[in-house]
């Protein structure tokens, strides 16, 4: 089976719309991000709380709201996420001015205190099974031993009970629960439970109709750290990346793959403030992603062009760009488009905590793809088509070096 | 077959095998495999939930400690070597980042200025002594950078071996405790299957500093009325302390010595007990140097209130019936998961410093379980999908290629498994991008083999220029990726760290899977056809 049966596609002289294609969605990007809205960073790099409740039915959010008014929380907003039957909500909140390090995670008390507002507390003293830690329902276990197991000594006992609360607790959290138990009898189908260990249970604790998920804390520094981390080493890469290159090719080369690289970074982050989606950290690990992605096949297309300069260094550079990506084309196509297929199965499949990342590589894929044909190879022929009189200094200098390295 | 061709045969084999013994173990029967896989792939906190939180030690809190013994301890040596001075204080510099710890020394008489040199040099070490600018009798006390850095470091190793020791006598399985960033004095802890935050960072974060201490009078129902009853001035060498609280639960306030009778530093072991009423209490006992001095104060104050004191507040102030030499218990309103807490933070020992949280972020275990369930699903569509495609496309190459891919992910698995490293989000983006540019590999070797073809080569030659050709290429692509993934790798923390692992595993089995094992698999099919044959490519 083959797609492409030698193509002969004149590229090159076809690259200014693909060009100001480009020019274009990195304007708008860069557009959005100035002065739209923005980019719209998770917690993890703004600093606030987040807190995510699974329900176990249809959650009454303005009951939700007017509890979190009652807390002070205006700020907070609410977002029902992943699929209506999930019950799924999270409630976030920004950084206050006023937050100071050693009440950091006073918002998330907040938090919760509002859902105990909503959804009851529970008789005092007893444990919400929803949300416990298996240590805790190890300890309430220990504290009541519904199997008499204090005269085998306390380790054993221990031992004992912090395997049967694990046990409770993972039975709590595997679908299709999910994290949420209606009432402890429902626990009777864990092997190991005896109707003293229900009564027992039953006894210490009470099963709420929430359940938290995930918390998020994040003060002013750690965001603030991470967010520049985050670029300093993206930078860096590119860097080290440009470097190889000009060692391994030319400097010219290296310079227009990490601006090719560079501008799908843009243009994808681009998406993400017109679309006002979230940059998180798994999003930054997509980006991670794409710059290896987008080099890797722009050096592919560089690697054929060197070949076929070496062979033959007579023919015109243009016509020999054009062969040398009518060479590799197919190898492209297939390469991008089971990258595509693949990311697109984690796009659809990952679920809430991948979409982020699926979705700036299923964009990333694309514009990686095209950005190697039409911005780094026409860099690399623009600065070849110059003529050798017109630079002075340092450019003199690189044509030579150039000159020298296509001789060797 | 060529001797070649089967010595690189048995080296893949013994790869294959050693990488799948390295995942799966010598196991005996299925329940056991299950349980070695389970035990060797590590996934991260973001896939099986967990507790991760960055925290500040406040080292300055140990330092000032330091600072403060210094200041009394030269008071003393001041007295015991009749060195006559008008007062000492503590002067420091809190601008200046880090501070600058200063004594402040006034009206020491000239003629004993030599004696105050030998004084300081002999007795106070870490302490530069110069004279006060301005006041031929006054000096000052400078605490010397170096110790100062060195106090700084200590309280941070200390405390993060404080927090280690309440950690794994909390039962957390596999916990990190590790230095975060550079020279902020930050830790990062991660604990793994804890999604009750609250509990864990209450045992991490108190100091759990225990003294005992003798009760001078009270107890107040305020801080006031209890300054109020010694007329707004204290008794000597004592100090109000809140606690114990109240039948009723409201606030009290206790006049208590200002020196322990012991501290918890002189504690041998704290275990969880039941009480006299089967309320829960914490018992202790002491070492053999506490027990002498508690065995002396109980015994001549027999009658007396003995605070027991957590933290600066008096939990309980139980009568000294008798003398006590060794044990002792502790009573209060406690819950069964506080009193657990209580004796493993009283067993740890006390934090030298307050611990301050910068971020928390607790994954509770039904996500990771979603995020796992729907990651496993979306892989193995996504790598079916590429993988039958291959087959479809290259027909018989596309089994080298399938083989290869497959071959690739277990070397990572095994490679992760073996370096204990543990498999993120982040780390999947790289598992993601190496068969990627697995199947590039592969991509551009079969495009290659074709195009030699094409031009009319026979099968061997075009296979071994097909290779050739594309090795050049390959190698470029590999070393770019893995050149950034290591930048990734020294500069970059958790998340982004992880990611260039996996990369970096992944690139160079990819560069042994899709350039020596396929075309090892390559000669190896062309070695046993006859000549002339067209290759299914």
């Amino acid at each position: 089976m083959e797609f492409f049966h030698e193509p002969k596609i004149g590229w090159m002289a076809k690259k200014w719309p693909f060009i100001g294609m480009s020019l274009l969605l990195a304007a708008a990007g860069l557009i959005s991000m100035a002065v739209h809205h923005g980019l719209t960073y998770g917690i993890d790099f703004r600093g606030g709380t987040l807190v995510h409740v699974k329900f176990a039915k249809s959650p009454d959010l303005d009951a939700l709201r007017r509890q979190l008014d009652q807390q002070n929380l205006r700020g907070a907003t609410l977002q029902r996420i992943g699929l209506a039957s999930d019950h799924e909500v999270i409630i976030s909140l920004d950084l206050q001015a006023t937050t100071s390090s050693a009440a950091l995670d006073t918002g998330k008390k907040a938090i919760l205190a509002a859902l105990g507002g909503v959804y009851g507390t529970g008789p005092v003293g007893k444990v919400d099974f929803n949300n416990a830690s298996p240590a805790t329902v190890a300890d309430r276990l220990l504290a009541s031993d519904p199997l008499g197991l204090s005269s085998k000594g306390l380790e054993a006992a221990q031992k004992a009970y912090r395997d049967l609360a694990d046990a409770l607790v993972n039975f709590r959290n595997s679908p299709p629960r999910s994290g949420l138990i209606a009432d402890v009898p429902e626990l009777s189908l864990v092997k190991g439970v005896t109707p003293a260990v229900i009564s027992a249970l039953a006894n210490d604790c009470y099963c709420s109709s929430y359940a938290v998920k995930n918390t998020e804390v994040v003060g002013p520094k750690v965001g603030e750290d991470l967010r520049r981390q985050a670029l300093y080493v993206t930078l860096a890469g590119l860097g080290a990346m440009l470097i190889y290159i000009w060692f391994r090719f030319e400097l010219i080369y290296g310079v227009a793959a990490v601006v090719a690289t560079f501008h799908d970074v843009i243009i994808t982050l681009g998406f993400f403030s017109l679309l006002n989606k979230e940059i998180t950290l798994t999003v930054i690990a997509a980006l991670l992603t794409l710059v290896g992605y987008s080099m890797n096949d722009t050096i592919v297309v560089f690697d054929r062009i060197r070949e076929n300069f070496r062979l033959n260094k007579r023919e015109n550079f243009v016509d020999l760009v054009n062969r040398s990506i009518n060479q590799t084309l197919s190898r492209t196509i297939l390469t991008s488009g089971l990258t595509f297929l693949a990311v697109l199965s984690l796009f659809l499949f990952g679920g809430e905590v991948i979409h982020g990342f699926a979705f700036a590589l299923v964009v990333g894929v694309i514009i990686g793809t095209y950005s190697s044909i039409f911005i780094a190879s026409p860099i690399v022929v623009f600065f070849h088509q110059r003529p050798p009189k017109m630079g002075v200094g340092e450019k003199v200098k690189v044509y030579e070096r150039e000159a020298a390295g296509a001789r060797r | 077959m060529q001797t070649k061709l089967r010595g690189r045969v048995i080296l893949i084999a013994v790869v294959i095998v050693a990488c799948i013994l390295g995942i799966t173990g010598f196991p005996k029967n299925v329940q056991e495999l299950k349980e070695n896989v389970h035990n060797r792939i590590h996934f991260g906190l973001d896939l099986k939930g967990g507790t991760h939180m960055v925290l500040r030690v406040q080292v300055e809190d140990a330092v000032n400690i330091i600072a403060d013994q210094a200041n009394e301890r030269l008071k003393d040596e001041l007295k015991a070597k009749n060195i006559a001075y008008a007062d000492v204080k503590r002067s420091d510099l809190t601008d200046s980042q880090p501070p600058v710890h200063r004594i402040e020394l006034r009206g020491v008489p000239q003629e004993k200025s030599a004696d105050l040199k030998a004084l300081v040099t002999e007795q106070f070490p870490d302490w530069e002594l110069a004279n006060y600018p301005g006041d031929p009798t006054g000096w000052l006390l400078t605490m010397k950078t170096t110790s100062g850095v060195n106090l700084r470091n200590q309280a941070q190793l200390q405390a993060m071996e404080t927090i280690r020791r309440r950690v794994d006598a909390y039962g957390v399985a596999e916990p990190t405790i590790a230095e975060y960033g550079q020279g902020d004095f930050e830790l990062v802890v991660e604990l793994p299957g804890v999604d009750d935050p609250t509990r864990v960072k209450d045992l991490i974060q108190s100091t759990a500093l225990l003294e005992l201490k003798l009760v001078q009078d009270g107890p107040y129902p305020s801080r006031e009325a209890g300054l109020a009853a010694h007329g707004g001035v204290l008794p000597p060498d004592t100090q109000l302390l809140p606690g114990p609280p109240a039948q009723n639960g409201a606030e009290q306030w206790s006049l208590v010595n200002r020196v322990a009778a012991v501290t918890g530093s002189d504690l041998q072991g704290a275990e969880p007990s039941h009480g006299m009423d089967g309320r829960p209490t914490v018992n202790f006992n002491l070492t053999r140097d506490g027990a002498a001095r508690f065995s002396r104060v109980t015994g001549a104050n027999v009658g007396k209130l003995l605070a027991i004191v957590l933290d600066g507040r008096v939990v309980e102030a139980p009568v000294i019936k008798n003398q006590i030499s060794d044990r002792g218990e502790i009573e209060g309103a406690f819950t069964p998961e506080q009193v657990q807490d209580l004796a493993l933070k009283l067993r740890s020992g006390a934090l030298p410093a307050t611990i301050k949280t910068e971020s928390e972020e607790t994954v509770g275990p039904s996500l990771g379980m979603d995020s796992i369930r729907h990651g496993v699903i979306a892989s193995i569509v996504g790598l079916a999908a590429v993988m039958g495609f291959m087959l479809i496309y290259y027909r018989g190459s596309g089994i080298n290629a399938d083989l290869a891919l497959v071959l690739n992910l277990v070397i990572l698995i095994a490679a992760l498994a073996y370096f204990a490293a543990n498999l993120t989000l982040p780390g999947i983006a790289g598992v993601i991008l190496t068969v990627g540019m697995g199947v590039d590999s592969n991509v551009l070797i079969f495009e290659r083999i074709r195009e030699e073809l094409r031009l009319g080569k026979a099968v061997g030659a075009a296979v071994s220029g097909g290779f050739e050709h594309a090795f050049v290429t390959i190698i470029d692509t590999h070393v770019t990726t893995v050149v950034s993934a290591m930048i990734l790798f020294t500069f970059g923390t958790g998340p982004i760290k992880g990611f260039a692992v996996t990369l970096t595993i992944g690139l160079l089995a990819n560069l042994f899977t899709s350039v020596f094992v396929s075309r090892t698999i390559f000669e190896y099919v062309l070695s046993r056809r006859e000549k002339g044959a067209e290759l299914s490519i």
